[in-house]
């Protein structure tokens, strides 16, 4: 283990520190809010001299990640970041970076996404992204944030998975919250990163390769097969580096965090930074003796549904957050709710009643108060056994 | 004054091609033609990103390629920024020296008059403002033939296609092509030409001029396409030879800001000659439309005077 330095810095900046500290290749990037500070910062760190990286400023999210296809399958080590439209825009690109499976690191700082127009946190722009083949980490904090940047890269590299890595955090609420976060030396990071190696370089010239051919319907099949199957064998692979990560900085490192889950009656499943406002209400009520806990995956993609499963079986009532709508989904559940859901079919687990939280659209803010209503909720259904409303809102005017 | 640039056809004939034959391109497709003679130009390795088109989708049909050289294909608006990305890659790793320093390799983009014209034009000015040492080549057939004949800006007024078809009241496309090349040129960028490919001396005496100068490049080379122009697949070249002889297509360039008109015709042809060897200008020669075979002739004659002005004025 290494001791970190603490400075008080907001999400972003912890973000952009650890970009430095990686030192890519290849950053080619687009402001946006709330992204834009960690766009800003890396700018400076180029024009500084404090990273060897070429910096390109494109003129849209899409034609970022357009360079960063080419920059990877050149073979540098690539980066960059994005929020809300700016994400959409990129769309058709990040189906073209996990086909061609690009190990590009690509930072969110979640934002709602229009219409209407609204600068402030969802999940709706990430979620929406979960099956662009993609792995998703969640952050709670800056620190989370800092931390899972620097994991990111190693995972994506990892040559049993070579798939593109999203690490998002909560737009304004850590992006742009001051905390305190503990920063590695710039060599221990150097170090945990390593050096990449691309298995095939388009610079590489003695050895030409096509990248991005043509694929009919005689192989296209086969190669989404193998796609799936990275994804599909890629958690074992992502434990072990978190676990190592976890050796290196001494911070807690799971996949999925457990609070009160060991005999938990009541659980409350959420990602990002709602987790500690949710944790802090858990705390108030074990100390009042109610067995309740909380479950903040950091992974979702691949999903967890095992550790999350094997957490929530023997509970009398649990309730998933979601801070984006998967519109049309039965009822308009949320995107957490319905991969739960189904995992806990898939495990023959039919008596448990789940039940959804739409939760901090646009930047809602989430209190104590809606907290405890929950956990109220989960009290209630266990009492009488009626589960009621499936999918239910926190927070909102009706 | 620079080295003047010549091209030899015996050094031609001694190269290796870099586009290996075998591929899907229709007979009499001028593209395969184009990029063979942009890579036989360049000695330098090369790194090719194409948009998605005819000659992406032909040429890498999995698992097979006709590519000798490194070779990616994206999407379809975002062949040059892809090489910018490439450029940047090649940049920082020759910086870092995981490339040799003095490793020298040429980034050449390809798309059509779709990739180029529509849906890349932002992609392509974006790339240009920027400055990557790269060069990005217009493979113009002047509409979107790989998806079957549809319209593009680059289409000129007049032509049917599937979607600006000559019908009963419409007679085919009603605009004008857009000016791509002045358009590439206003980024004040070193180096910008247009080229046919049956002027293959003068095509690829541009190559080596692109690829040689300290940033973007753009090259607009008219690409006759039998399918979608409707004429018999051994006319390319003789049709290529009649856009720049009428006019319709001038061979120039616009290096460092001055411009070089490269081929003046001593007969200029009627564009009538032009119009009349294509199927898809064939509802023109009805007398109800004669009104606007004299409109294309001003515009050709308009653009070409215009173009003669620039020359004598830079």
């Amino acid at each position: 283990m290494v001791e970190s330095k603490y400075m008080p810095l907001d999400g972003a900046n912890a973000v952009s520190q650890a970009m430095r500290q990686i030192n890519p290749d290849v950053v080619a990037a687009y402001p946006i809010t709330p992204q834009t500070a960690v766009v800003q910062n890396f700018s400076q760190y180029v024009a500084d001299g404090l990273v060897d990286t070429e910096f390109v400023p494109v003129e849209s999210e899409h034609a970022a990640m357009s360079a960063c296809v080419g920059a990877s399958a050149a073979g540098a080590r690539v980066m960059t970041a994005t929020a809300a439209n700016g994400l959409a825009l990129m769309w058709e690109m990040l189906y073209i970076a996990s086909g061609m499976r690009l190990p590009i690191v690509l930072t969110v700082v979640n934002r709602a996404l229009s219409s209407p127009l609204n600068i402030h946190c969802d999940h709706s722009d990430s979620m929406g992204a979960r099956d662009s083949g993609w792995l998703q980490l969640y952050a709670e904090t800056g620190q989370e944030a800092y931390d899972n940047t620097i994991k990111a890269i190693r995972i994506a590299e990892h040559p049993d998975i070579l798939l593109p890595v999203m690490s998002c955090q909560d737009g304004f609420i850590t992006g742009h919250g001051v905390e305190r976060v503990g920063i590695l030396p710039d060599e221990a990071v150097q170090e945990f990163v390593g050096t990449y190696h691309p298995k095939y370089s388009l610079l590489d010239t003695d050895h030409p390769v096509t990248m991005g051919a043509w694929d009919f319907t005689d192989y296209y099949f086969e190669h989404k097969r193998q796609q799936t199957e990275a994804m599909n064998n890629a958690l074992p692979i992502v434990k072990q580096i978190f676990r190592e990560y976890e050796e290196l900085s001494g911070r807690p490192q799971s996949i999925v965090d457990m609070w009160g889950m060991d005999d938990a009656d009541y659980a409350i499943i959420v990602l990002a930074s709602t987790a500690g406002t949710t944790r802090t209400v858990a705390r108030e009520w074990r100390a009042r003796g109610i067995k309740v806990g909380v479950i903040k995956p950091r992974v979702y993609r691949p999903f967890p549904a095992q550790e999350i499963i094997e957490a929530i079986k023997n509970c009398k009532a649990v309730a998933v957050l979601d801070r984006a709508i998967s519109f049309g989904t039965p009822l308009g559940a949320g995107p957490l709710f319905t991969d739960i859901t189904s995992a806990l079919y898939n495990e023959g687990i039919t008596g448990l009643p789940v039940v959804d939280y739409i939760y901090g659209l646009g930047g809602r803010d989430t209190v104590p108060p809606m907290i405890e209503s929950v956990y109220q909720d989960l009290q209630e259904i266990a009492a009488t056994g009626e589960r009621g409303a499936l999918v239910r809102y926190l927070g909102l005017r009706e | 004054m620079a080295e003047r640039i010549r091209v030899n056809l015996r050094d031609i004939i001694n190269k290796e091609e870099r586009l290996a034959p075998g591929h899907r391109l229709c007979a009499g497709c001028a593209e395969p033609v184009i990029v063979r003679q942009i890579l036989l130009a360049i000695d330098d390795p090369v790194v090719v990103s194409t948009a998605t088109g005819c000659l992406e989708v032909s040429t890498t049909v999995y698992p097979y390629t006709s590519w000798r050289v490194p070779w990616i294909h994206s999407a379809f608006e975002n062949a040059a920024t892809t090489l910018s990305g490439i450029e940047a890659a090649y940049k920082a790793l020759r910086r870092t020296g995981k490339i040799p320093q003095d490793k020298e390799i040429k980034l050449i983009a390809f798309g059509g008059d779709g990739a180029s014209y529509d849906i890349g034009l932002q992609f392509i000015s974006g790339a240009l403002e920027r400055g990557h040492r790269i060069v990005y080549v217009c493979l113009n057939n002047e509409a979107y033939m790989n998806t079957g004949i549809q319209r593009s800006s680059a289409t000129p007024r007049g032509a049917s296609t599937t979607t600006s078809p000559a019908g009963k009241v419409i007679p085919g496309k009603v605009q004008w092509r857009k000016p791509f090349t002045h358009i590439m040129a206003a980024h004040d960028i070193p180096y910008v030409a247009q080229a046919a490919p049956h002027n293959y001396r003068d095509l690829m005496r541009k190559v080596k001029k692109a690829i040689s100068v300290d940033g973007p490049a753009v090259l607009n080379i008219l690409a006759p396409c039998p399918r979608g122009w409707r004429h018999p697949s051994d006319q390319t070249m003789a049709i290529s030879k009649l856009a720049a002889d009428t006019c319709y297509w001038p061979l120039y360039e616009i290096d460092h800001g001055k411009v070089i008109v490269n081929y003046k015709p001593r007969n200029k042809v009627p564009v009538a000659e032009w119009l009349k060897a294509q199927g898809r200008f064939r509802h023109l020669f009805q007398p109800a439309n004669a009104w606007l075979l004299e409109e294309i002739q001003a515009k050709v004659d308009e653009e070409w005077e215009r173009l003669l002005k620039e020359e004598a004025n830079s």
